[in-house]
């Protein structure tokens, strides 16, 4: 048998030094007997016992990292576990994660009950002030965790206090953090730091944060048990709030209702003050605001906002799309999406003036279903389009454009009266509503669609095309 | 008004802060203080640095700036009309409690709400200058979540997002026909425009320049938004739809659901009951089921309300029993997901062993399952429901024994 004393600073680094020289040596875990303490540690001063076969340890990164921090675990049967479970894992009898093998069952739930003290010390260590000599702000804690995890929880403080000098302190071990250097020794004296005057504050906020109304004692010492109380300053506070609670909730609802204070009647009165510049009668703008709280259909629900049209009120060519889609809904403006982007191209190719195109959307509220964190889009149906009709003719009216481009099914039917055999009419001028001309063309998003390069270009070429025609048509109509 | 002591305005102020149910401090940019130039680390998951015997965690100094208020929402402790004390911190105030309670390992950082005084922009523009001293000259790099005020300018909503690491804005109620009768100055509309414009912004701020430069941070751990239950008639069919139509639409990280609890000085306009606290767990687990489950909202309440005796998980699966027993070796990961009692985490341990063996019934509860609530659902090496699934008793097992009520 032989004995393995570890250091009470540095055990794991020193467990995976000598568990490597033990595997090494082909030394047999029966035959190691592991400890903790400040004795002599020198593994070659004694020769190995019996030799085996030598081993290599090689452990995947996620093993190592799970048998590190349930090394931390308070358990005395932890080295040898691990020293055996290391040597298994080397030898490929078992496989790490396999939650059916003992060893490693407990090996994980270790790792997880170290996890869980590493946190909770994270988030109980209560540090107080104290004098400080040069610049930086001094600070000290004193801390009981259940596993020696010392080491393993501090580099967090050093990371968040990286400005001020802090010592904690518990039992066994006192990590010290001086100018920037983090270190450990053995605690000696078991003092804790005087109380700080800032505690009175916290403890005014603890019981403020408090609902009287929501108590549930069990919820909040799930998580923060007893043992952790004696050295939170709040917690003092707790047996007083718990008994106080259920009277003060009784009071609050028993509370008759009380008449407002005069100072209600003086803000009413400087709301309604505050004037609010109404647009021009007749103007695109009054169209715009009206139809920002329009009702007419189910789809003002769930969608952000009505998504006008927009260009001058002169524009001799309005184009109208189907209806605004993901992004145009956050932004509130037409043909800014990746759809948009397809049309600005195109309109840019086809040699398009922007200044004198009117945009708009036979739909003005976005259809879509929630599927996770998207909106898959919806087809306007026949009687969404015909309830946004009244706002594209009103629109229509206004602008008194020449010619209209309808792109997609949904704007043909809105302005001819029919959606159908799209593919068969595109490029065709056709009688719209009062006689203005209406070219035929499909929607920018059937590019985005497409499966393969070439089709794509083939039908932003298309597109090109009839915008083309537009222009030329416009053209002809001015001369 | 005679001038209050600190103490005396942290008092009013929290306890005016304590009905917004957030206190996340997760995620975002992760941050430290190792060069000993400033205060503070984040990123990663955050910590609950003290629990209130509600059993709510307390992680943040969640504080209002002013309880002082021009809206008269009904639900509110600090509408108008109501007669509780009022204060106000300076900037200065603010900050330095901040400090020192995060310099005692108190807190994670500050969420900072406000009544609305003057005008929406006013109250803004002084909780981002809390913000930006934090920042710059604090040197602070811990958390900083700050509510945004409806209808305030997009330039300061900017400048939020710039130095808060979540914004969040509460659309309060589950219809906007409640929030027209219950908050007559707010505007749902307006709630929903300026989620939108954080998302537009945060989407901005995550793309690359055109020479592969980040753009200035906005809002990297999301925006979140709460809602109150059980103040209006909204049945949880309808609470759901909003927040899984608010998840799709604005990308949130979180949709909170706050019980609606009696309040000092009430309004007459509401019911004074007790907060219906199981209603709002309920809820809770039906929005996990939306949004790592796979389950749609008509799925879980389509009823309209959610069983209060039994989780939404289990009360799909008894009213769906034709889909099962599951078999834990051969189902899909869907499927899986659907089984009462397995969590996203059993799933996944149980999808990476079972490519290396058939699975036991034992095996599974070492995986983290729940095979109280599992068992009836599936078939494993060496179980199988038989009966079970299908007894008309099945759901006995699982909701609270009837009681005998009170005869006075």
């Amino acid at each position: 048998m032989r004995q393995v004393v570890l250091p009470v600073i540095g055990t794991v680094a020193a467990w995976r030094r000598e568990a490597r020289a033990l595997a090494a040596a082909g030394v047999s875990p029966e035959q190691v007997a592991w400890c903790v303490g400040e004795g002599e540690h020198d593994l070659f001063a004694q020769n190995p016992v019996s030799t085996g076969i030598p081993r290599e340890i090689r452990l995947s990164k996620a093993a190592l990292q799970t048998i590190d921090s349930a090394l931390c675990h308070s358990d005395p049967e932890r080295f040898a576990r691990a020293y055996a479970t290391v040597l298994r894992l080397s030898n490929g009898n078992v496989r790490w994660g396999d939650r059916s093998d003992q060893a490693i069952r407990r090996i994980l739930a270790d790792a997880k009950a170290v996890g869980r003290d590493i946190h909770k010390m994270h988030a109980f260590v209560r540090f107080r002030e104290l004098p400080a000599d040069g610049p930086r702000r001094a600070f000290a804690a004193w801390f009981e965790p259940e596993h020696p995890i010392v080491e393993a929880a501090t580099p967090f403080f050093a990371k968040r206090f990286g400005d001020m000098d802090w010592v904690i302190t518990t039992p066994t071990v006192t990590a010290t953090f001086l100018d920037g250097k983090l270190s450990f020794s053995q605690t000696r004296a078991h003092d804790r730091p005087p109380e700080d005057a800032t505690e009175d504050l916290w403890r005014t906020y603890y019981a403020s944060i408090f609902n009287p109304a929501r108590l549930m004692v069990s919820a909040m010492q799930s998580e923060m048990p007893k043992k952790y109380w004696k050295n939170l300053p709040e917690a003092r506070l707790i047996p007083d709030l718990i008994r106080k609670a259920p009277r003060r909730a009784v009071e609050m609802r028993d509370a008759m209702p009380t008449d407002p204070p005069a100072r209600r009647a003086a803000v009413a009165r400087s709301m309604l003050e505050r004037e609010v510049s109404a647009p021009e009668a007749g103007s695109l703008d009054e169209l715009r605001e009206a139809a920002a709280g329009c009702t007419g259909c189910p789809l003002h629900g769930p969608a952000t906002q009505t998504v006008f049209g927009e260009g001058p009120v002169d524009a001799p060519l309005m184009i109208v799309g189907e209806q605004p889609g993901d992004q145009e809904d956050l932004a509130g403006r037409p043909f800014v999406g990746p759809a948009g982007q397809e049309f600005d191209m195109a309109a840019q190719a086809a040699g398009l003036d922007r200044s004198l195109i009117y945009v708009t959307n036979a739909v003005k509220h976005f259809k879509f279903v929630p599927r996770g964190k998207r909106r898959i889009h919806q087809r306007p149906n026949v009687s969404e389009i015909e309830h946004c009709r009244w706002w594209l003719n009103l629109e229509r009216r206004l602008i008194q454009p020449q010619l209209i481009v309808a792109m997609g099914a949904s704007a043909c039917a809105s302005l001819t009266g029919s959606g159908t055999g799209i593919l068969k009419r595109r490029g065709s001028v056709e009688p719209g509503p009062e006689g203005t001309p209406v070219l035929v063309t499909l929607h920018p998003s059937h590019i985005l669609r497409l499966p393969d390069d070439l089709a794509k270009a083939r039908a932003r070429a298309d597109l090109q095309a009839d915008l083309e025609r537009a222009r030329s048509l416009m053209e002809a109509a001015a001369a | 008004m005679a001038r209050r002591s600190l103490k005396e305005k942290l008092a009013i102020l929290s306890d005016a802060a304590k009905y917004d149910a957030s206190c996340a401090s997760s995620g975002g940019e992760r941050r430290d203080s190792r060069d000993g130039k400033g205060l503070g680390s984040s990123g990663g998951s955050g910590i609950c640095h003290a629990y209130a015997p509600d059993g709510r965690c307390i992680s943040l100094l969640k504080i209002l700036m002013t309880n002082f208020c021009i809206y008269d929402c009904a639900y509110c402790v600090n509408r108008v009309s109501s007669q509780v004390e009022r204060a106000r911190f300076s900037v200065e105030e603010v900050v330095s409690l901040t400090v020192e309670f995060y310099r005692r390992n108190y807190i994670e950082g500050l969420f900072l709400s406000s009544g609305i005084i003057r005008s929406p922009d006013d109250t803004m523009a002084d909780m981002v200058r809390i913000a930006r001293t934090l920042r710059e000259q604090e040197n602070f790099r811990g958390y900083i979540h700050l509510k945004t005020i409806p209808d305030a300018a997009p330039e300061l909503i900017d400048e939020a997002g710039k130095w808060a690491d979540r914004l969040s804005i509460n659309v309060e109620m589950p219809t906007e026909t409640a929030l027209a009768k219950l908050a007559p100055e707010k505007d749902a509309k307006g709630i929903r425009k300026t989620m939108a414009e954080v998302r537009l912004r945060r989407e901005a701020s995550r793309e690359k320049t055109y020479r592969g430069k980040r753009k200035a941070r906005f809002a990297p751990a999301g925006q979140s938004t709460q809602v109150i239950v059980g103040a209006d008639g909204a049945d949880d069919r309808a609470i759901l739809s909003q927040s899984s139509n608010l998840y799709a639409n604005y990308a949130l990280s979180r949709v909170y659901y706050s019980a609606f609890s009696p309040i000092p000085d009430s309004s007459k306009a509401l019911p004074l009951i007790r907060p219906p606290l199981m209603r709002e767990h309920r809820l809770y687990q039906a929005d996990w089921l939306l949004r790592f489950y796979g389950f749609e909202v008509g799925e879980i309440a389509s009823d309209g309300m959610l069983d209060l005796d039994i989780n939404p998980k289990l009360a799909w699966a008894l009213a769906n029993r034709a889909q099962f027993p599951v078999d834990v070796n051969r189902a899909p990961k869907e499927m899986l997901l659907r089984v009462p009692g397995f969590g996203t985490k059993s799933v996944q341990r149980l999808i990476a062993a079972r490519r290396h063996r058939t699975l036991r019934y034992e095996d599974l509860k070492a995986m983290g399952a729940v095979m109280k609530h599992a068992a009836p659902f599936i078939t494993a090496g060496g179980w199988s429901p038989r009966g079970l699934t299908d007894a008309a008793s099945l759901r006995d097992r699982f909701a609270p024994p009837p009681q005998q009520l009170s005869l006075f």
